[in-house]
C-alpha cells in the first residue's frame, strides 16, 4: 500500500499543471480544462486522506466537487458561446472589457 | 291667528311656489321641451297662482271687516341671537319664512298674477319666433315668484329677498337679447342703479330692527306705539328716508330713474310686466306697507311728495319730445310712478295703491299694444316712421285708444278715478303740489295723444317694404289686449264712493301709528275734477292741432323753442351729467387704483420681494456651488487620487488576476509554513 505522500505528490503535480495551464494558455476552453485539472487534484487529495483516516467524509466531498465541476463546465461553456456570438474570439487576453 | 284658516288663506304660501316650480322646470328641462309645452307649463303655473290668489282674495273678503289679516309662518328663517336695540334693551332678531295676506297684499297679488297671466299669454304670441323661448318663460316665471314673495312677505327681510329677486329677473330680461350690446348694457345699468337704491333700503331695514326690535309688518305698528316714538323723531325720519331711497331705485324716481328708459331694450312683454305693471311699483308698495313709519315723519312725507311731483312733471316733459314709442311709454311710466309717490307723500296711500292698480291695467295695455304695433311693423319703434295704422291693425288701435283715454284721465275710464283721487288729496295738503300734478296731467294727455296720432293717424310714413308685412297680431296677443282694455275701462269703478279706500283702510290706518291730522279742509272735489278733465281735453286738442291738423306747426314750435327743445330732447343731459359725476369718477378711481396696484403692489411689493429673493438666492447658490458642492467634490477627488494605483491592477486581463491569486496563495502558504516550522 502506497503511503499517503505519493498521492499528495500526484495531487500537487496535477495542481501545478492546472495552474500553469490557467496562467499560460490563451484559449478560454483550455483554461476551463485546466481548472478541471485543479479540481481533480483536489479530489485526489480528498480521497487520499479519506483512505488514510478511514472516513467517507472526503469521498462525499469529492462527489460534490465532481457535480460542481460538471455544472461549472456547462455554465462556463454557455458563457463562452454567448460571448463568442458577440465577439468572435475565445482568447482570454482579448476579453478585457471589464476594467476600470 | 290661531283660528283655523280657510283653505286658500292657509295656502297663500303656495301662490309664489307655482311659478317657482315652472321656472325650475324651464331651467332644468326647458331646452328639451317644445315651445307649446313650455308655454303651457309657464302660463299654467301663473294661471294656478291667479286662481289661488282669487280664492284667497274672496276668502279674505269673507272675513269680518277690520280683521282681514291672514299670516302663515312656515318656519323661522334667520333666528339670529339677541342684540341691543338703540333704546338699550335686549331683543332677539327673528326673520321668518312667513306670508302675510291683508287687503294691501291681496290687491297686489291680484294685480301681479292677473296682469302677469295676461302678459304671459301675450308673450306666447309675441315671442313665438324668438330664440330662447324656454329661457324667456323661465325668467318670467322666476320674476313672478320673486314679485309674489315681495308682496306676500310678512317681514322686511323676506320682502328684500323678493326685492332683489325682481331686480335680478329684471336684469336677466332686459338683457334677454344679450348679443345686442345696447341690451346687455341696459341690463347692467338697471342692475347697478337699482343696487344704489337697494343699499339704502338695506340700511333702513337694519335701522328698523335696531330701533323697533322687529321687522315683522304686523309688529312694527305696535312697536312704534310701545316705543313712544315722537312725531318727527330723527331716527324714524332716517328710516323713512332710507326706505324711500330704496324706493327711488326700484320705482325709478329722481334721482335714480335713469335705468328705466334704457330698460326698454328688453322684449316688450317684459317692459309691460316688469317695467310698467309690477316691479317698478314695488317701491310704492313698500312705502305703503311701511306707512306707519312714514306717517311719523312729516319731513319724509314731504320729501316723498315733492320727489314724486318733481319726477312726474320732469319725466312727462321728456316724454313730450321722444320719438321712440317705447321710450315715450317709459317716461310716462316714470311720471305715473311719480303720481303714486305724490299720493303716498300727501298721506293718500290708498290713492297711491289705487293708481298703482289702474296704472298696471292701462300701462300694461299700452306696452302690450305698443308691442303689437312693433310686431306689425317688423320691429320698427320710431314713431316718425309710422302713421295711419288705425285701419290696418284695428284691434290694437281700439285697445290702445282705450288705454290712452284712461291714462289721460278721461271719465269714466280707470285713470280718471285714481289720478283724480291723488290730485284731490294733493290739493288738501298743498295747492302747489296740486298745480304740478295738474300740469303733468295735461302733459300726459298731450304726449299720449301725440303718440296715438303719430302712430295710428295722419299720413303714413311707413317704409315701403315694411308696408306689405303690416298685419294684425295673433289672438294670443289680441285677447289679453281686449281683457286689459275692459279692465282699463271698469277698473276705476271700484273706487267710486271710497269703497277701495275703505277696503285698504285697515292697512293704512290701523297699524297703531297716530295719523297726522289733515291740515286743510275738504278740497273742492268737483271743481278740481272739472279742471283736470278740461286740461286733459286741452292736451288732447293741442296734440290734435299739432300732429293732425297743422303738422307744420309742430316743426315750427320745435324750431322756435331752440335751446329749450334741445335740452328736453337730450333728456336734460342727465345721463351725461351722471356719466361725468359718477361713472367717469368711478372709472378714474378704478384706473388710479389700477395704477396703485401696478406700481406699488405689483412693482414695489411683488417685484421687490422677487428681486430680494433672487439676490438672496444668488448668494445661496454661490455658497452651494463652491462650499457645499466643493467639499463633496474635494472628497471625491481625494478618493479618486488615492485609488489610482490600485485601479491599475484591474486591467481586464483575467489571467493576470489569476496570477495575483496564485501569488497570494503561495505567499499565504509560505507564511503558514514559516509559522509552523521556523517559529516553533
Amino acid at each position: 500500500m502506497l503511503p499517503v505522500s505519493h498521492y499528495i505528490y500526484l495531487s500537487l503535480a496535477l495542481f501545478i499543471i492546472g495552474v500553469i495551464g490557467v496562467l499560460t494558455r490563451r484559449n478560454v476552453i483550455i483554461i476551463l480544462m485546466s481548472i478541471e485539472l485543479i479540481l481533480n487534484a483536489v479530489n485526489i487529495n480528498l480521497m487520499a486522506f479519506s483512505r488514510m483516516w478511514g472516513s467517507v467524509d472526503g469521498q462525499i466531498f469529492a462527489i460534490f466537487i465532481i457535480t460542481d465541476a460538471a455544472a461549472e463546465a456547462a455554465v462556463g461553456l454557455g458563457i463562452i458561446i454567448a460571448f463568442f456570438r458577440n465577439r468572435p474570439t475565445v482568447l482570454a487576453d482579448e476579453m478585457d472589457l471589464l476594467k476600470w | 291667528m290661531n283660528a283655523v284658516l280657510p283653505f286658500f288663506l292657509d295656502h297663500i304660501w303656495l301662490i309664489p311656489m307655482f311659478p317657482l316650480a315652472g321656472a325650475a322646470l324651464m331651467f332644468f328641462i326647458g331646452r328639451r321641451l317644445s315651445n307649446a309645452a313650455a308655454s303651457a307649463i309657464c302660463v299654467g303655473s301663473v294661471g294656478v297662482s291667479f286662481v289661488f290668489a282669487l280664492g284667497a282674495f274672496f276668502q279674505l273678503l269673507g272675513m269680518p271687516e277690520g280683521q282681514r289679516v291672514a299670516e302663515k309662518i312656515l318656519f323661522e328663517w334667520v333666528p339670529a341671537g339677541p342684540y341691543h336695540m338703540t333704546s338699550g334693551s335686549v331683543t332677539s332678531f327673528v326673520a321668518d319664512w312667513g306670508f302675510l295676506l291683508d287687503p294691501l297684499s291681496a290687491v297686489m297679488i291680484l294685480v301681479v298674477t292677473g296682469v302677469g297671466l295676461l302678459i304671459h299669454i301675450y308673450s306666447t304670441g309675441y315671442m313665438a319666433n324668438e330664440g330662447g323661448f324656454y329661457r324667456f318663460f323661465g325668467y318670467l316665471n322666476l320674476f313672478m315668484f320673486s314679485m309674489l314673495m315681495l308682496v306676500l312677505a310678512n317681514n322686511l327681510l323676506l320682502l328684500f329677498v323678493g326685492w332683489e329677486g325682481v331686480g335680478t329677473c329684471s336684469y336677466l330680461l332686459i338683457g334677454f337679447w344679450f348679443k345686442k350690446k345696447a341690451a346687455s348694457d341696459a341690463g347692467k345699468k338697471a342692475f347697478i342703479v337699482n343696487r344704489v337704491g337697494d343699499a339704502g333700503f338695506l340700511l333702513g331695514i337694519f335701522l328698523t330692527s335696531a330701533l323697533l326690535g322687529t321687522i315683522r309688518f304686523t309688529e312694527i305698528g305696535p312697536a312704534l306705539v310701545t316705543a313712544h316714538i315722537a312725531i318727527g323723531a330723527p331716527l324714524i325720519t332716517a328710516i323713512a328716508l332710507l326706505f324711500f331711497w330704496g324706493a327711488t331705485g326700484k320705482s325709478a324716481q329722481i334721482p335714480l330713474y335713469v335705468w328705466l328708459p334704457d330698460a326698454m331694450e328688453g322684449p316688450t312683454p317684459v317692459s309691460a310686466l316688469i317695467h310698467a305693471a309690477t316691479m317698478v311699483t314695488a317701491g310704492v308698495y313698500m312705502v305703503t306697507r311701511s306707512n306707519a313709519i312714514f306717517q311719523l315723519s312729516p319731513l319724509a312725507m314731504s320729501v316723498v311728495a315733492i320727489v314724486g311731483a318733481a319726477t312726474a312733471i320732469f319725466a312727462a316733459s321728456i316724454g313730450v319730445v321722444q320719438n321712440d314709442i317705447k321710450k315715450v311709454l317709459a317716461y310716462s311710466t316714470i311720471s305715473q310712478l311719480g303720481y303714486m309717490f305724490l299720493g303716498c307723500g300727501v298721506g293718500a296711500f290708498t290713492a297711491g295703491i289705487f293708481h298703482l292698480m289702474t296704472h298696471a291695467f292701462f300701462k300694461g295695455l299700452l306696452f302690450l299694444a305698443a308691442g303689437s304695433v312693433i310686431h306689425a311693423m317688423s320691429g320698427e319703434q320710431d314713431m316718425t316712421k309710422m302713421g295711419a295704422l288705425a285701419k290696418k291693425i284695428p284691434t290694437t288701435y281700439r285697445t290702445m285708444l282705450v288705454a290712452t283715454l284712461a291714462i289721460a284721465g278721461i271719465p269714466p275710464l280707470a285713470g280718471f278715478f285714481s289720478k283724480d283721487e291723488i290730485l284731490e288729496k294733493a290739493f288738501e295738503r298743498s295747492p302747489a303740489l296740486w298745480v304740478v300734478g295738474w300740469i303733468t296731467a295735461g302733459m300726459t294727455a298731450f304726449y299720449m295723444f301725440r303718440l296715438l296720432f303719430m302712430t295710428f293717424h295722419g299720413e303714413s310714413h311707413v317704409d315701403h317694404d315694411v308696408e306689405h308685412h303690416i298685419h294684425e297680431s295673433p289672438s294670443a296677443m289680441t285677447i289679453p289686449l281686449t281683457i286689459l282694455a275692459v279692465l282699463s275701462i271698469i277698473g276705476g269703478w271700484i273706487g267710486i264712493g271710497g269703497r277701495f279706500e275703505k277696503f285698504l283702510e285697515p292697512v293704512t290706518a290701523s297699524m297703531g301709528a297716530p295719523e297726522i291730522a289733515a291740515e286743510a279742509g275738504k278740497a273742492p272735489a268737483l271743481l278740481l275734477m272739472a279742471a283736470s278733465v278740461l286740461l286733459a281735453l286741452g292736451g288732447i286738442w293741442l296734440a290734435w292741432m299739432l300732429y293732425i291738423k297743422r303738422t307744420d306747426l309742430a316743426a315750427a314750435v320745435r324750431r322756435n323753442a331752440g335751446a329749450l327743445y334741445d335740452l328736453v330732447a337730450h333728456k336734460y343731459y342727465i345721463d351725461e351729467i351722471y356719466d361725468a359725476m359718477f361713472l367717469n369718477r368711478s372709472k378714474d378711481l378704478g384706473s388710479s387704483l389700477g395704477m396703485f396696484d401696478a406700481k406699488i403692489i405689483d412693482g414695489l411689493g411683488v417685484n421687490g420681494a422677487a428681486w430680494l429673493t433672487r439676490a438672496i438666492s444668488l448668494v445661496s447658490m454661490w455658497w452651494d456651488t463652491w462650499i457645499v458642492d466643493g467639499s463633496v467634490r474635494l472628497g471625491a477627488f481625494l478618493v479618486e487620487l488615492a485609488s489610482f494605483p490600485i485601479r491599475l491592477i484591474q486591467d481586464g486581463e483575467m489571467q493576470e488576476y489569476m496570477l495575483i491569486i496564485v501569488i497570494g496563495l503561495i505567499g499565504f502558504l509560505g507564511y503558514t509554513v514559516y509559522l509552523l516550522h521556523w517559529m516553533r
